[in-house]
C-alpha cells in the first residue's frame, strides 16, 4: 500500500517502511520491496546460486553489480580492471547473463559500492536500498532506508526483489552544537558510539538529528551513517533536506526534468512529523568535541587525541577488564601513557567511511609541505573513479604524492584486506576506516580509528598525531 | 535448507560479549595472509575455517585450549555466547561456518542483527536466553553433556534437566520446522508483488527509472 493515508504522526522511518511493506506477515514480520539491490565482488556466488537453479532476476534493472572488495587498488597492477580476478570476473560473467548493469572497473562511476550508489544517484530519498555488506546504512544519509544483509538473503531479493524484514524501534539521536576546529563527522560518530556502546542500537533503526547534523555536508552524513551498525544499529537515516537536495540533484541515475520536481515534492515530505514519537530519544552535546582515536579492539574503544590509555585495573566489571586487557595486549600498548606519540607503521585513508572528496581535501591540507615520516607506509586510496578523478583535477595526488603517499585506485583495499591489501602482522596502522577488530586489516594487524586528517598528522609525525597542531 | 525440529548434543561456552563476524569467519586461517583465492567453498573447507583466528596458529597447528579443539566440544551442536554474539559484517559465512562444524544453535543475550537473521536463513536458531541463564547453563555444559533442543515444543533441556522456553518468534520457528525454500515461497507471491510495484511506479515513478539520465 502507497502511503496510507494516516493522522498518526510519523517518522521518517516509518513512513518510507509503510511504503515498501509488500505484505505483512504479522509479529512485526513484513514482505519489503527493496528498491535498489547491490551486489558487491565477494558476493557473486549468490548469482552463481540462482542460476544453478534456473531462476531469473525479478527485475535486472534495478541490481548493479560492484567490484569493490576484491579488485586491486595497485596503480602498478597488471590486471588493473579484475579480468583475472575470480570474484571480479565471475560477477562480471554472471551480469552478463542476467542483464543487471555491472560498474566497470574500466568505466567512470566504478568505486566502494556506498560511495558510487549515492554519487551516481542510485540511492535517492525514499528508495530502500539493499546490499550484502553491513555499511549498507551509509545510504540511510541520503534519507534512504538502506541495510545489510547476508548471502542467502541476497540471493532471494535477487530472484524476488524483497526481502523478509522485522520492523525495528526507532532511536532519534540529536546532535546539538557546533563542530569544533580540527573535529569532522568522524570524532562526532567515534565518539557517540563511545558514549552509547557498541550495542546500543541493536534492533533500533536510528535516524540522527539535530543542529549539528542539519550543518554537516552531505559527504559527512556518509560518514555519520555509515558507522551506524558498529553500534548495532542496522539502520540510520537522515531527513532529506536542501543539503540532500542539492547533492542529488543532476546525477546520473537522479530524475530530471517534472520528474525531478515531484520527486522533490515527495522527498520533502519524509522528514519525521514534529509529534512523531521516538521508542528512544538520545541527546547528544558536540560542543567541546575532540579529535578522537580508537585504542582496542571494537569502535567503542575509543580516547580524546590527548587522552591516555585506559588502565584495566580501574575497571570493576571482571568481563569488561578481561575484554580491555585482551585488548591492549594485542594492540601492545602500556595503561596510562598518552595514545599520542605512539608509533605508527601504516595509515590508510580510504573506505567507505572516509574516501571521498572531502576527505582528501581536509587531509591534503595536513600534509600539503610536509614529508611522511620515513618509516611510516602512508596510503590514500579514492573511494570511487569520480573522487579520483576530481582530486586529480585539484592538484591533490600530487600533494599526497609529494610528501610520500601512495596514491592508488579506487576500492575496498585495506579497510578488510580482502584483495591482499593488508598491514602485515604487528604492525600499527592509523585508519579511517570503521572496524578495529582484531585482524581486521589482516592477521595481527594493530589498527587504529580516525579521522582523515588525524590520519594525515599521524603520517608526517610517524606516530598518533592531533592534527589540531598541524592546522 | 534441513529443517531444524530438534536438536541434541555438547554446548561449547565460549561467553565473550561482542564476538564480531570478523572473528566466526575471519578471511584467512593465521597461517595464510594472502589473497582469498576462490568462489567454490565446500562444507569441509567452512567448518575448518570456522574461528580460525583463534582455533590455529601461524603455523596452522590446533590451539589445544580454544573450545571447539577440546575434547568434549569437539562436536558440540550447540555454542552459548556473550551478548552482541555475531556484530559487524554481514558475511553469512558466519552462520555457514558455524552449521557447517555442526552447530545450529547459538544461544547468547544478545546478537548482531544480520548474523541473527542469516541464522535462520541458514537453519539455524540464534536463541536468545538471559546472561544469567547463558552463565547457569555453560556451568552445566562444562564436561560436554548434551543439550536437547524442541523446536516445535518450544523448550530446551539442559543436562541437569532444567527446562527454558524458547520465545521465538512465530514465523522463524515455523521457518526453521518447515525447512522451507524461502525463495520458492516468496515467488508464490508474484502476483502481489508485481501488484506492488506496479501502484508504486504510478505514485512515484522516479524510483523505476535507474536509466542513466545525464551522462
Amino acid at each position: 500500500m502507497s502511503d496510507r493515508v494516516s493522522s498518526q504522526a510519523r517518522t521518517l522511518f516509518e513512513k518510507v517502511w509503510d511504503r515498501h511493506v509488500v505484505a505483512d506477515y504479522g509479529g512485526g514480520f513484513a514482505l519489503m520491496h527493496v528498491d535498489r539491490l547491490i551486489v558487491p565482488d565477494l558476493s557473486s556466488r549468490s548469482l552463481n546460486k540462482l542460476r544453478e537453479r534456473g531462476i531469473g532476476l525479478a527485475r535486472p534493472e534495478l541490481v548493479f553489480g560492484v567490484a569493490d572488495h576484491a579488485i586491486t587498488t595497485d596503480p602498478d597492477s597488471a590486471d588493473p580492471h579484475g579480468l583475472a580476478n575470480p570474484f571480479v570476473a565471475n560477477l562480471r560473467e554472471q551480469a552478463k547473463h542476467f542483464g543487471l548493469t555491472m560498474l566497470e572497473p574500466s568505466e567512470p562511476g566504478h568505486g566502494i559500492m556506498h560511495v558510487i550508489a549515492p554519487e551516481l544517484g542510485i540511492t535517492l530519498p525514499g528508495l530502500t536500498l539493499c546490499c550484502s555488506d553491513s555499511h549498507s546504512c551509509t545510504n540511510g544519509a541520503l534519507g534512504a532506508l538502506a541495510w545489510g544483509i547476508g548471502g542467502g538473503e541476497l540471493t532471494h531479493i535477487l530472484a524476488t526483489q524483497t526481502s523478509v524484514q522485522r520492523k525495528p524501534k526507532t532511536m532519534r539521536i540529536r546532535l546539538d552544537g557546533r563542530l569544533p576546529a580540527g573535529t569532522h563527522a568522524k570524532d562526532l560518530i567515534l565518539h557517540l558510539i563511545g558514549e552509547i556502546g557498541v550495542a546500543a542500537g541493536n534492533g533500533y533503526a536510528v535516524e540522527y538529528a539535530g543542529s549539528a547534523i542539519g550543518a554537516l555536508p552531505m559527504e559527512a552524513r556518509f560518514t555519520v551513517c555509515n558507522m551506524s551498525v558498529e553500534f548495532g544499529a542496522r539502520f540510520g537515516m537522515i531527513a532529506p533536506d536542501d543539503t540532500t537536495l542539492a547533492y542529488v540533484a543532476g546525477r546520473p541515475y537522479a530524475p530530471g526534468g517534472a520528474l525531478w520536481d515531484a520527486a522533490v515534492a515527495d522527498w520533502r515530505g519524509l522528514a519525521s512529523d514534529p509529534e512523531a514519537r521516538f521508542d528512544h530519544d538520545v541527546p547528544v552535546d558536540v560542543t567541546g568535541l575532540t579529535p578522537q582515536v580508537t585504542w582496542g579492539n571494537n569502535p567503542a574503544a575509543v580516547l580524546p587525541v590527548d587522552g591516555h590509555i585506559p588502565d584495566p585495573t580501574h575497571e570493576g566489571n571482571a568481563a569488561r577488564r578481561q575484554e580491555m586487557e585482551a585488548a591492549l595486549a594485542y594492540m601492545d600498548l602500556t595503561p596510562g601513557r598518552p595514545i599520542q606519540g605512539t608509533p605508527v607503521d601504516w595509515v590508510f585513508i580510504g573506505s567507505c567511511t572516509n574516501s571521498r572528496i572531502s576527505d582528501l581535501r581536509a587531509a591534503a591540507a595536513i600534509v600539503k609541505g610536509r614529508k611522511v615520516a620515513q618509516h611510516v607506509h602512508a596510503w590514500v586510496v579514492p573511494g570511487s573513479s569520480g573522487v579520483k578523478q576530481q582530486a586529480e583535477a585539484e592538484g591533490l595526488d600530487a600533494v599526497f604524492r609529494a610528501s610520500g603517499f601512495e596514491w592508488r585506485q579506487p576500492g575496498c583495499s585495506m579497510c578488510v584486506g580482502a584483495n591482499g591489501d593488508v598491514v602485515p602482522r604487528g604492525q600499527r596502522c592509523v585508519s579511517t576506516s570503521n572496524r578495529n577488530f582484531v585482524g581486521r586489516q589482516g592477521p595481527g594487524s594493530r589498527t587504529h580509528l580516525a579521522s582523515p586528517v588525524l590520519a594525515a598528522a599521524s603520517a608526517c609525525a610517524g606516530a598518533i598525531a592531533d592534527p589540531r597542531k598541524f592546522m | 535448507m534441513n529443517p531444524l525440529v530438534t536438536l541434541s548434543g555438547p554446548a561449547a561456552p565460549f561467553l565473550i560479549d561482542n564476538v564480531n563476524t570478523d572473528m566466526i569467519a575471519p578471511m584467512y586461517r593465521p597461517a595464510q595472509a594472502g589473497v582469498l583465492r576462490g568462489l567454490a567453498v565446500k562444507r569441509e573447507d567452512l567448518a575448518g575455517m570456522l574461528f580460525a583466528g583463534l582455533r590455529y596458529d601461524t603455523q596452522d597447528r590446533e590451539l589445544p585450549d580454544f573450545v571447539l579443539n577440546r575434547p568434549a566440544f569437539r562436536n558440540a551442536h550447540f555454542l552459548l555466547g556473550g551478548s552482541n554474539f555475531g556484530c559487524g559484517s554481514s558475511r553469512d559465512t558466519a552462520a555457514l561456518m558455524l552449521s557447517a562444524f555442526g552447530i545450529r544453535c547459538v544461544i547468547a543475550p544478545s546478537f548482531g542483527e544480520i548474523f541473527r537473521d542469516n541464522c535462520f536463513n541458514a537453519g539455524m536458531l540464534p536463541l536468545v536466553l538471559a546472561r544469567e541463564i547463558v552463565t547457569a547453563l555453560a556451568a552445566e555444559a562444562q564436561d560436554g553433556s548434551s543439550f536437547f533442543l524442541d523446536v516445535a515444543g518450544g523448550t530446551l533441556r539442559s543436562p541437569g534437566g532444567r527446562v527454558v522456553a524458547l520465545e521465538v518468534p512465530t514465523f522463524r520457528r515455523e521457518q526453521l520446522l518447515a525447512g522451507a525454500d524461502e525463495i520458492a515461497l516468496t515467488l508464490q507471491r508474484k502476483p502481489e508483488i508485481v501488484a506492488y510495484q506496479d501502484r508504486e511506479r504510478a505514485a512515484h515513478p522516479w524510483v523505476y527509472l535507474p536509466q542513466r539520465q545525464n551522462c
